[in-house]
Protein backbone atom coordinates (compact mmCIF):
# COMPACT_ATOMS: atom_id res chain seq x y z
CA UNK A 1 0.00 0.00 0.00
CA UNK A 2 1.54 3.91 -1.08
CA UNK A 3 2.62 5.51 1.42
CA UNK A 4 1.51 8.95 2.00
CA UNK A 5 2.99 10.55 5.03
CA UNK A 6 6.89 9.01 6.37
CA UNK A 7 7.83 10.57 9.27
CA UNK A 8 11.30 9.65 10.34
CA UNK A 9 13.25 10.53 13.79
CA UNK A 10 11.79 14.03 13.90
CA UNK A 11 12.76 15.88 16.62
CA UNK A 12 12.49 19.81 16.98
CA UNK A 13 14.32 21.17 19.42
CA UNK A 14 13.10 24.60 20.59
CA UNK A 15 15.45 27.31 23.05
CA UNK A 16 13.66 25.74 26.16
CA UNK A 17 12.24 23.14 25.40
CA UNK A 18 11.97 19.67 23.33
CA UNK A 19 9.15 20.10 21.11
CA UNK A 20 9.03 16.46 19.71
CA UNK A 21 11.65 14.05 20.63
CA UNK A 22 12.50 11.09 17.82
CA UNK A 23 9.21 10.81 16.38
CA UNK A 24 8.47 8.46 13.51
CA UNK A 25 5.30 6.68 11.68
CA UNK A 26 3.67 6.29 8.63
CA UNK A 27 0.55 6.98 7.34
CA UNK A 28 -1.27 4.41 4.53
CA UNK A 29 -3.37 6.14 1.08
CA UNK A 30 -7.18 5.95 3.10
CA UNK A 31 -5.84 6.14 6.56
CA UNK A 32 -7.90 8.31 8.80
CA UNK A 33 -5.31 9.02 11.44
CA UNK A 34 -6.58 10.47 14.82
CA UNK A 35 -3.62 12.13 16.77
CA UNK A 36 -4.40 12.71 20.35
CA UNK A 37 -2.13 14.00 23.60
CA UNK A 38 -2.50 16.73 25.58
CA UNK A 39 -1.69 20.52 25.12
CA UNK A 40 2.06 21.44 24.36
CA UNK A 41 2.29 17.68 23.29
CA UNK A 42 3.88 18.61 20.07
CA UNK A 43 0.70 18.59 17.74
CA UNK A 44 0.70 21.77 16.16
CA UNK A 45 4.43 21.58 16.01
CA UNK A 46 4.26 18.30 14.14
CA UNK A 47 1.64 19.74 11.59
CA UNK A 48 3.83 23.24 10.82
CA UNK A 49 6.73 20.91 10.04
CA UNK A 50 4.24 18.46 7.64
CA UNK A 51 3.24 21.53 6.28
CA UNK A 52 6.60 23.28 5.75
CA UNK A 53 6.31 26.46 8.11
CA UNK A 54 8.54 25.04 10.57
CA UNK A 55 11.51 24.17 9.04
CA UNK A 56 14.12 23.62 12.01
CA UNK A 57 13.68 20.20 12.71
CA UNK A 58 15.86 17.07 12.37
CA UNK A 59 14.63 13.92 10.59
CA UNK A 60 13.09 13.26 7.57
CA UNK A 61 9.25 14.10 6.42
CA UNK A 62 8.30 12.58 3.06
CA UNK A 63 4.87 12.70 1.47
CA UNK A 64 4.40 10.57 -1.13
CA UNK A 65 7.66 9.29 -1.40
CA UNK A 66 9.28 12.73 -1.50
CA UNK A 67 11.29 14.18 1.49
CA UNK A 68 9.46 17.99 1.82
CA UNK A 69 12.69 19.70 1.72
CA UNK A 70 13.64 19.12 -1.42
CA UNK A 71 10.08 20.79 -3.02
CA UNK A 72 7.18 22.15 -1.90
CA UNK A 73 5.15 20.35 -4.75
CA UNK A 74 3.55 17.78 -2.45
CA UNK A 75 1.67 20.79 -0.68
CA UNK A 76 -0.62 21.13 -3.97
CA UNK A 77 -2.36 17.57 -2.40
CA UNK A 78 -2.58 18.78 0.75
CA UNK A 79 -6.02 20.63 2.46
CA UNK A 80 -5.27 21.79 5.71
CA UNK A 81 -7.97 23.20 8.30
CA UNK A 82 -6.54 25.08 11.12
CA UNK A 83 -7.54 25.24 14.42
CA UNK A 84 -9.06 28.91 14.59
CA UNK A 85 -8.55 30.24 11.52
CA UNK A 86 -7.71 33.89 12.39
CA UNK A 87 -9.27 36.73 9.91
CA UNK A 88 -9.99 40.07 10.65
CA UNK A 89 -13.77 40.08 12.07
CA UNK A 90 -15.20 42.71 9.39
CA UNK A 91 -12.57 41.43 6.37
CA UNK A 92 -14.41 42.07 3.29
CA UNK A 93 -14.53 38.34 2.15
CA UNK A 94 -17.68 36.61 1.43
CA UNK A 95 -18.21 32.98 1.75
CA UNK A 96 -17.24 31.91 -1.97
CA UNK A 97 -14.19 34.84 -2.09
CA UNK A 98 -12.57 32.46 0.97
CA UNK A 99 -13.49 29.17 -0.49
CA UNK A 100 -11.87 30.75 -4.53
CA UNK A 101 -8.74 31.75 -2.47
CA UNK A 102 -7.95 28.20 -1.93
CA UNK A 103 -8.58 27.79 -5.81
CA UNK A 104 -5.24 27.01 -7.52
CA UNK A 105 -6.84 26.91 -11.07
CA UNK A 106 -9.34 29.58 -11.87
CA UNK A 107 -10.56 27.13 -14.06
CA UNK A 108 -11.77 24.86 -11.45
CA UNK A 109 -14.56 27.61 -10.50
CA UNK A 110 -17.31 25.46 -11.29
CA UNK A 111 -15.97 23.12 -8.58
CA UNK A 112 -16.32 25.61 -5.95
CA UNK A 113 -20.66 25.48 -5.78
CA UNK A 114 -20.31 22.00 -5.81
CA UNK A 115 -18.41 21.82 -2.67
CA UNK A 116 -20.29 24.83 -1.02
CA UNK A 117 -23.68 22.51 -1.59
CA UNK A 118 -21.99 19.40 -0.69
CA UNK A 119 -20.98 20.82 2.89
CA UNK A 120 -24.46 22.63 3.32
CA UNK A 121 -23.01 26.10 3.33
CA UNK A 122 -24.38 27.28 0.01
CA UNK A 123 -26.97 29.57 0.86
CA UNK A 124 -24.40 31.10 2.78
CA UNK A 125 -22.02 32.04 -0.35
CA UNK A 126 -23.16 35.48 -0.42
CA UNK A 127 -22.46 36.21 3.34
CA UNK A 128 -19.16 37.99 4.64
CA UNK A 129 -17.37 35.33 6.85
CA UNK A 130 -16.99 36.90 9.68
CA UNK A 131 -20.95 37.00 10.42
CA UNK A 132 -21.06 33.30 10.36
CA UNK A 133 -21.36 30.77 13.28
CA UNK A 134 -18.03 28.69 14.49
CA UNK A 135 -19.58 25.59 12.95
CA UNK A 136 -20.65 27.31 9.45
CA UNK A 137 -16.81 28.70 9.49
CA UNK A 138 -15.11 26.02 9.64
CA UNK A 139 -16.83 24.40 6.87
CA UNK A 140 -15.92 27.06 4.95
CA UNK A 141 -12.78 26.20 6.06
CA UNK A 142 -12.89 22.90 4.84
CA UNK A 143 -14.37 23.60 1.95
CA UNK A 144 -11.56 25.85 1.06
CA UNK A 145 -9.54 22.82 1.73
CA UNK A 146 -11.34 20.38 -0.47
CA UNK A 147 -11.84 22.89 -3.55
CA UNK A 148 -8.23 21.58 -5.24
CA UNK A 149 -9.81 17.54 -4.58
CA UNK A 150 -6.74 16.94 -2.22
CA UNK A 151 -5.15 13.39 -1.59
CA UNK A 152 -4.28 14.53 2.52
CA UNK A 153 -6.92 16.27 4.47
CA UNK A 154 -5.02 17.91 7.52
CA UNK A 155 -7.09 18.70 10.46
CA UNK A 156 -6.03 20.39 13.78
CA UNK A 157 -8.10 20.10 16.30
CA UNK A 158 -10.51 21.90 14.50
CA UNK A 159 -13.58 21.42 17.22
CA UNK A 160 -12.62 24.44 19.59
CA UNK A 161 -15.64 26.63 20.41
CA UNK A 162 -18.43 25.07 18.02
CA UNK A 163 -22.05 23.70 18.89
CA UNK A 164 -22.32 20.15 19.54
CA UNK A 165 -25.07 20.06 15.89
CA UNK A 166 -22.34 21.58 13.74
CA UNK A 167 -19.55 18.79 15.68
CA UNK A 168 -22.09 15.81 14.36
CA UNK A 169 -22.39 17.52 11.10
CA UNK A 170 -18.56 17.77 10.80
CA UNK A 171 -17.68 14.17 12.40
CA UNK A 172 -20.11 12.90 9.42
CA UNK A 173 -18.97 14.46 6.53
CA UNK A 174 -15.41 13.94 7.60
CA UNK A 175 -16.37 10.17 7.54
CA UNK A 176 -18.14 10.73 4.30
CA UNK A 177 -14.59 12.45 2.61
CA UNK A 178 -12.48 9.58 4.19
CA UNK A 179 -15.24 6.40 3.23
CA UNK A 180 -16.72 7.35 -0.20
CA UNK A 181 -14.11 10.08 -1.80
CA UNK A 182 -11.13 7.61 -0.55
CA UNK A 183 -9.49 11.08 1.08
CA UNK A 184 -6.60 10.30 3.81
CA UNK A 185 -7.11 12.08 7.09
CA UNK A 186 -5.02 13.34 9.85
CA UNK A 187 -6.52 14.98 12.53
CA UNK A 188 -5.35 15.73 15.84
CA UNK A 189 -8.41 16.26 18.20
CA UNK A 190 -9.64 15.81 21.83
CA UNK A 191 -12.27 13.80 21.78
CA UNK A 192 -11.57 10.25 22.27
CA UNK A 193 -15.32 9.16 21.53
CA UNK A 194 -15.39 11.16 18.06
CA UNK A 195 -11.69 9.01 17.56
CA UNK A 196 -13.20 5.93 18.57
CA UNK A 197 -16.11 6.57 16.48
CA UNK A 198 -13.83 7.62 13.05
CA UNK A 199 -10.54 7.07 12.73
CA UNK A 200 -9.10 3.57 12.20
CA UNK A 201 -5.84 4.56 12.73
CA UNK A 202 -4.93 6.31 16.42
CA UNK A 203 -1.77 8.26 17.51
CA UNK A 204 -0.57 9.08 20.98
CA UNK A 205 1.72 12.28 21.42
CA UNK A 206 3.54 13.90 24.21
CA UNK A 207 6.77 15.07 22.89
CA UNK A 208 7.44 11.31 21.52
CA UNK A 209 5.29 9.15 19.98
CA UNK A 210 3.84 6.32 22.89
CA UNK A 211 1.35 4.59 20.37
CA UNK A 212 0.71 4.30 17.22
CA UNK A 213 -1.32 1.67 15.39
CA UNK A 214 -5.12 0.57 14.62
CA UNK A 215 -7.60 1.86 16.72
CA UNK A 216 -8.76 -1.18 17.44
CA UNK A 217 -5.74 -1.86 19.39
CA UNK A 218 -5.56 0.90 21.28
CA UNK A 219 -9.22 1.18 22.59
CA UNK A 220 -8.91 -2.70 23.84
CA UNK A 221 -5.76 -1.17 26.00
CA UNK A 222 -8.01 0.23 29.04
CA UNK A 223 -4.25 1.59 30.45
CA UNK A 224 -3.58 3.66 27.59
CA UNK A 225 -7.24 4.77 26.91
CA UNK A 226 -7.13 6.02 30.97
CA UNK A 227 -4.73 7.91 30.47
CA UNK A 228 -5.05 9.60 27.81
CA UNK A 229 -8.59 10.51 28.62
CA UNK A 230 -7.23 11.91 31.62
CA UNK A 231 -4.85 13.86 29.66
CA UNK A 232 -8.19 15.09 27.39
CA UNK A 233 -10.06 15.88 30.29
CA UNK A 234 -7.29 18.26 31.35
CA UNK A 235 -6.95 19.62 28.20
CA UNK A 236 -10.72 20.58 28.57
CA UNK A 237 -10.76 22.50 31.87
CA UNK A 238 -7.61 24.22 30.55
CA UNK A 239 -9.76 25.56 28.18
CA UNK A 240 -12.39 25.94 29.88
CA UNK B 1 -18.26 79.32 -15.91
CA UNK B 2 -19.19 76.18 -14.49
CA UNK B 3 -19.21 74.20 -18.06
CA UNK B 4 -16.49 76.56 -19.16
CA UNK B 5 -13.99 74.96 -16.95
CA UNK B 6 -14.48 71.63 -18.92
CA UNK B 7 -12.74 72.96 -21.78
CA UNK B 8 -9.93 73.51 -20.22
CA UNK B 9 -6.76 71.56 -21.28
CA UNK B 10 -4.92 71.79 -17.81
CA UNK B 11 -8.29 70.76 -16.27
CA UNK B 12 -8.68 67.68 -18.35
CA UNK B 13 -5.00 66.61 -16.95
CA UNK B 14 -6.42 67.25 -13.59
CA UNK B 15 -9.52 64.74 -14.00
CA UNK B 16 -7.63 62.33 -15.79
CA UNK B 17 -4.56 62.11 -13.52
CA UNK B 18 -7.37 62.62 -10.29
CA UNK B 19 -9.37 59.56 -11.21
CA UNK B 20 -6.15 57.52 -12.34
CA UNK B 21 -4.90 58.12 -8.25
CA UNK B 22 -8.53 57.43 -7.21
CA UNK B 23 -8.40 54.17 -8.10
CA UNK B 24 -5.03 53.10 -7.86
CA UNK B 25 -4.81 54.49 -3.90
CA UNK B 26 -8.67 52.84 -3.78
CA UNK B 27 -6.79 49.37 -4.63
CA UNK B 28 -3.68 49.34 -3.14
CA UNK B 29 -4.95 51.35 0.08
CA UNK B 30 -7.31 48.41 0.58
CA UNK B 31 -4.58 45.65 0.70
CA UNK B 32 -2.83 48.09 3.60
CA UNK B 33 -5.89 48.71 5.23
CA UNK B 34 -7.05 44.87 5.62
CA UNK B 35 -2.89 44.48 6.77
CA UNK B 36 -3.86 46.93 9.44
CA UNK B 37 -0.95 49.06 7.83
CA UNK B 38 -2.92 52.41 7.34
CA UNK B 39 -0.25 54.59 8.01
CA UNK B 40 1.92 52.97 5.60
CA UNK B 41 1.16 55.51 3.06
CA UNK B 42 1.60 58.16 5.62
CA UNK B 43 5.20 56.99 6.70
CA UNK B 44 6.47 56.49 3.06
CA UNK B 45 5.02 60.12 1.45
CA UNK B 46 7.06 61.62 4.53
CA UNK B 47 10.01 59.81 3.98
CA UNK B 48 9.91 60.96 0.09
CA UNK B 49 9.58 64.55 1.36
CA UNK B 50 13.16 64.14 1.95
CA UNK B 51 13.10 62.77 -1.54
CA UNK B 52 11.63 65.68 -2.72
CA UNK B 53 13.71 68.17 -0.86
CA UNK B 54 17.18 66.00 -2.17
CA UNK B 55 16.08 66.27 -5.87
CA UNK B 56 15.40 70.34 -5.21
CA UNK B 57 17.89 70.84 -4.04
CA UNK B 58 20.44 68.71 -6.31
CA UNK B 59 18.74 69.79 -9.63
CA UNK B 60 16.56 66.68 -10.27
CA UNK B 61 13.49 66.38 -10.73
CA UNK B 62 12.02 66.01 -7.50
CA UNK B 63 9.53 62.88 -7.78
CA UNK B 64 12.85 60.71 -9.32
CA UNK B 65 14.34 61.32 -5.83
CA UNK B 66 11.14 60.50 -4.37
CA UNK B 67 10.67 57.50 -5.89
CA UNK B 68 14.03 56.22 -5.14
CA UNK B 69 13.66 57.09 -1.19
CA UNK B 70 9.91 55.60 -1.10
CA UNK B 71 10.88 52.76 -2.50
CA UNK B 72 14.16 52.09 -0.29
CA UNK B 73 11.97 53.30 3.07
CA UNK B 74 9.13 50.53 1.69
CA UNK B 75 11.87 47.89 2.16
CA UNK B 76 13.34 49.15 5.46
CA UNK B 77 9.43 49.40 7.02
CA UNK B 78 9.36 45.43 5.93
CA UNK B 79 12.65 44.50 6.89
CA UNK B 80 12.88 46.38 10.05
CA UNK B 81 9.14 44.33 10.71
CA UNK B 82 10.46 41.08 9.70
CA UNK B 83 14.19 40.86 11.80
CA UNK B 84 13.63 43.14 14.80
CA UNK B 85 10.64 42.76 17.51
CA UNK B 86 9.36 45.71 16.13
CA UNK B 87 5.87 46.55 15.85
CA UNK B 88 4.44 48.05 12.08
CA UNK B 89 3.27 50.77 13.86
CA UNK B 90 6.35 51.74 15.57
CA UNK B 91 8.50 51.18 12.24
CA UNK B 92 6.39 53.25 10.28
CA UNK B 93 6.77 55.94 13.36
CA UNK B 94 10.43 55.87 12.95
CA UNK B 95 10.43 56.24 9.07
CA UNK B 96 7.93 58.76 9.15
CA UNK B 97 9.94 61.45 11.44
CA UNK B 98 13.34 60.34 9.58
CA UNK B 99 11.88 61.51 6.48
CA UNK B 100 10.28 64.87 7.33
CA UNK B 101 13.74 65.76 9.71
CA UNK B 102 15.89 64.70 6.85
CA UNK B 103 13.57 66.88 4.30
CA UNK B 104 13.67 69.93 7.15
CA UNK B 105 17.45 69.97 7.43
CA UNK B 106 18.29 69.77 3.65
CA UNK B 107 15.52 72.79 3.10
CA UNK B 108 17.64 74.31 5.74
CA UNK B 109 20.90 73.51 4.45
CA UNK B 110 19.84 74.98 0.98
CA UNK B 111 18.00 78.08 2.59
CA UNK B 112 14.59 78.06 0.66
CA UNK B 113 12.37 76.80 -1.96
CA UNK B 114 9.35 77.16 0.35
CA UNK B 115 7.36 77.41 -2.97
CA UNK B 116 8.17 74.05 -4.50
CA UNK B 117 8.08 72.27 -1.36
CA UNK B 118 4.89 73.79 -0.53
CA UNK B 119 3.57 72.39 -3.74
CA UNK B 120 4.66 68.70 -2.71
CA UNK B 121 3.24 69.11 0.97
CA UNK B 122 -0.30 70.24 0.17
CA UNK B 123 -0.27 68.85 -4.01
CA UNK B 124 -1.27 71.11 -7.41
CA UNK B 125 -3.25 68.51 -9.49
CA UNK B 126 -4.15 71.56 -11.40
CA UNK B 127 -0.62 71.99 -12.35
CA UNK B 128 0.20 68.65 -13.98
CA UNK B 129 2.09 68.32 -17.01
CA UNK B 130 1.20 66.24 -20.07
CA UNK B 131 4.11 64.07 -19.12
CA UNK B 132 2.93 63.55 -15.51
CA UNK B 133 -0.02 62.80 -16.63
CA UNK B 134 1.37 60.10 -18.96
CA UNK B 135 3.71 59.05 -15.84
CA UNK B 136 0.71 58.75 -13.74
CA UNK B 137 -1.34 56.82 -16.25
CA UNK B 138 1.37 54.25 -17.10
CA UNK B 139 1.71 53.36 -13.55
CA UNK B 140 -2.16 53.13 -12.97
CA UNK B 141 -2.02 50.89 -15.66
CA UNK B 142 1.10 48.86 -15.02
CA UNK B 143 -0.16 48.04 -11.27
CA UNK B 144 -3.33 47.29 -12.03
CA UNK B 145 -2.77 45.46 -14.64
CA UNK B 146 -0.10 43.22 -11.87
CA UNK B 147 -3.04 43.17 -9.00
CA UNK B 148 -5.39 41.28 -11.54
CA UNK B 149 -2.99 38.71 -12.72
CA UNK B 150 -1.84 38.34 -8.87
CA UNK B 151 -5.39 38.57 -7.27
CA UNK B 152 -5.73 35.39 -5.66
CA UNK B 153 -2.11 35.64 -3.92
CA UNK B 154 -2.62 39.48 -2.86
CA UNK B 155 -6.29 38.34 -0.98
CA UNK B 156 -5.00 35.53 0.21
CA UNK B 157 -1.53 36.52 2.21
CA UNK B 158 -3.83 39.58 3.19
CA UNK B 159 -6.12 37.21 5.00
CA UNK B 160 -4.42 34.77 6.12
CA UNK B 161 -0.58 34.18 5.73
CA UNK B 162 -0.27 30.66 6.92
CA UNK B 163 -2.94 29.66 5.27
CA UNK B 164 -1.50 31.33 2.20
CA UNK B 165 1.92 29.45 2.64
CA UNK B 166 0.46 25.74 3.17
CA UNK B 167 -1.80 26.41 0.09
CA UNK B 168 1.78 27.44 -1.63
CA UNK B 169 1.46 31.26 -2.03
CA UNK B 170 4.82 32.96 -2.02
CA UNK B 171 3.87 34.84 1.00
CA UNK B 172 7.17 36.69 1.39
CA UNK B 173 7.61 37.94 -2.17
CA UNK B 174 3.52 38.77 -2.27
CA UNK B 175 4.65 41.30 1.06
CA UNK B 176 7.65 42.91 -0.58
CA UNK B 177 5.32 43.61 -3.71
CA UNK B 178 2.77 44.92 -2.58
CA UNK B 179 5.05 47.56 -0.33
CA UNK B 180 6.70 47.99 -3.40
CA UNK B 181 3.50 49.10 -4.64
CA UNK B 182 2.27 51.10 -2.14
CA UNK B 183 5.80 53.30 -2.57
CA UNK B 184 5.32 53.91 -6.59
CA UNK B 185 1.48 54.39 -5.50
CA UNK B 186 2.60 57.02 -2.78
CA UNK B 187 4.95 59.29 -5.09
CA UNK B 188 2.53 58.92 -7.87
CA UNK B 189 -0.08 60.35 -5.83
CA UNK B 190 1.90 63.30 -4.37
CA UNK B 191 0.61 65.53 -6.94
CA UNK B 192 -2.71 65.48 -6.17
CA UNK B 193 -3.37 65.58 -2.50
CA UNK B 194 0.25 66.24 -0.97
CA UNK B 195 2.73 64.54 1.18
CA UNK B 196 0.40 65.56 4.11
CA UNK B 197 -2.90 63.81 3.24
CA UNK B 198 -1.75 60.66 1.32
CA UNK B 199 -3.36 58.45 3.45
CA UNK B 200 -6.33 59.93 3.60
CA UNK B 201 -6.89 58.45 0.12
CA UNK B 202 -5.41 55.12 0.99
CA UNK B 203 -7.90 54.50 4.17
CA UNK B 204 -11.06 56.81 4.37
CA UNK B 205 -12.77 55.34 0.88
CA UNK B 206 -11.60 51.64 2.03
CA UNK B 207 -13.25 51.80 5.19
CA UNK B 208 -16.38 53.55 4.20
CA UNK B 209 -16.29 50.98 1.50
CA UNK B 210 -16.06 48.01 4.26
CA UNK B 211 -18.82 48.78 6.74
CA UNK B 212 -21.22 48.14 3.38
CA UNK B 213 -21.00 44.79 4.09
CA UNK B 214 -19.86 43.44 0.94
CA UNK B 215 -17.52 40.78 -0.73
CA UNK B 216 -14.02 41.73 -2.03
CA UNK B 217 -14.50 42.72 -5.08
CA UNK B 218 -17.82 44.68 -4.63
CA UNK B 219 -15.79 46.56 -1.66
CA UNK B 220 -13.00 47.62 -3.88
CA UNK B 221 -15.72 49.27 -6.55
CA UNK B 222 -17.52 50.94 -4.01
CA UNK B 223 -13.88 52.07 -2.58
CA UNK B 224 -13.07 53.41 -6.16
CA UNK B 225 -16.83 55.23 -6.25
CA UNK B 226 -16.17 57.09 -3.27
CA UNK B 227 -12.46 58.15 -4.06
CA UNK B 228 -13.47 58.79 -7.62
CA UNK B 229 -16.39 60.69 -6.83
CA UNK B 230 -14.45 62.53 -4.20
CA UNK B 231 -11.38 63.50 -6.52
CA UNK B 232 -13.45 64.90 -9.11
CA UNK B 233 -15.97 66.05 -7.41
CA UNK B 234 -13.29 67.85 -5.18
CA UNK B 235 -11.13 69.11 -8.04
CA UNK B 236 -13.85 70.83 -9.43
CA UNK B 237 -15.20 72.83 -6.55
CA UNK B 238 -12.29 73.85 -5.16
CA UNK B 239 -11.69 75.72 -8.92
CA UNK B 240 -14.90 77.17 -9.05
CA UNK B 241 -14.82 78.23 -5.34
CA UNK B 242 -10.73 78.73 -5.58
CA UNK B 243 -9.69 77.01 -2.07
CA UNK B 244 -7.45 74.04 -2.23
CA UNK B 245 -7.73 71.08 -4.01
CA UNK B 246 -6.07 68.31 -1.80
CA UNK B 247 -8.26 69.68 1.88
CA UNK B 248 -11.15 69.54 -0.64
CA UNK B 249 -10.96 65.92 -1.85
CA UNK B 250 -10.36 64.61 1.71
CA UNK B 251 -13.11 66.37 2.80
CA UNK B 252 -15.42 65.23 0.86
CA UNK B 253 -14.42 61.65 1.36
CA UNK B 254 -14.72 62.36 5.19
CA UNK B 255 -18.12 63.08 4.62
CA UNK B 256 -19.18 60.07 2.35
CA UNK B 257 -17.44 58.45 5.25
CA UNK B 258 -19.94 60.19 8.04
CA UNK B 259 -22.79 59.67 5.71
CA UNK B 260 -22.05 56.04 5.72
CA UNK B 261 -21.52 55.75 9.61
CA UNK B 262 -25.02 57.70 10.05
CA UNK B 263 -26.86 55.00 7.66
CA UNK B 264 -24.96 52.22 9.22
CA UNK B 265 -26.41 53.84 13.03
CA UNK B 266 -29.96 54.06 11.82
CA UNK B 267 -30.02 50.49 10.69
CA UNK B 268 -30.04 51.31 7.07
CA UNK B 269 -27.22 49.39 5.72
CA UNK B 270 -28.40 45.42 5.72
CA UNK B 271 -26.00 42.94 6.26
CA UNK B 272 -26.47 41.60 2.71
Amino acid sequence: MLSVVEIEHLTVQYPDVKALDDVSFTVKKGDFLGIIGPNGAGKSTLFASMLGLHTRYKGTIKFFGKDIRKSKDYLKEIGYVPQKPIFEKNFPATVNDVVRMGLRKESDANKVDEILQQLWIHELSKKRIGELSGGQQQRVFIAKALVNNPKLLILDEPVTGIDQQSIDLFYSILRELNSKQKITIIWSSHDLDAVNQLANHVACLNRTLFFHGESDEFFENDELVKQYSEASMQEHMHHH
Amino acid sequence: MSLEILTFSFMHRALISGVAIAILCSVIGLFLVLRRYSLFGDAIAHSSFGGIALGLMAGVYPLWTAYGVSLVSALIITKIKEKYDISGDAAIAVLLSSGIAVGLVIVGISGGFTIDIFSFLFGSILLVSVNETILILSLTGIILIVVLLLYRQLLYSTFNEEQAKVSGVPVEKINYLIVFMAGLTVVTSIQLVGVLLISALFVIPNVTAIMYGRGFKSTAILSISFSIFSVVTGILISYIFDITPAGTIVLLSIGLFAGTMGIKSMGLLSKN
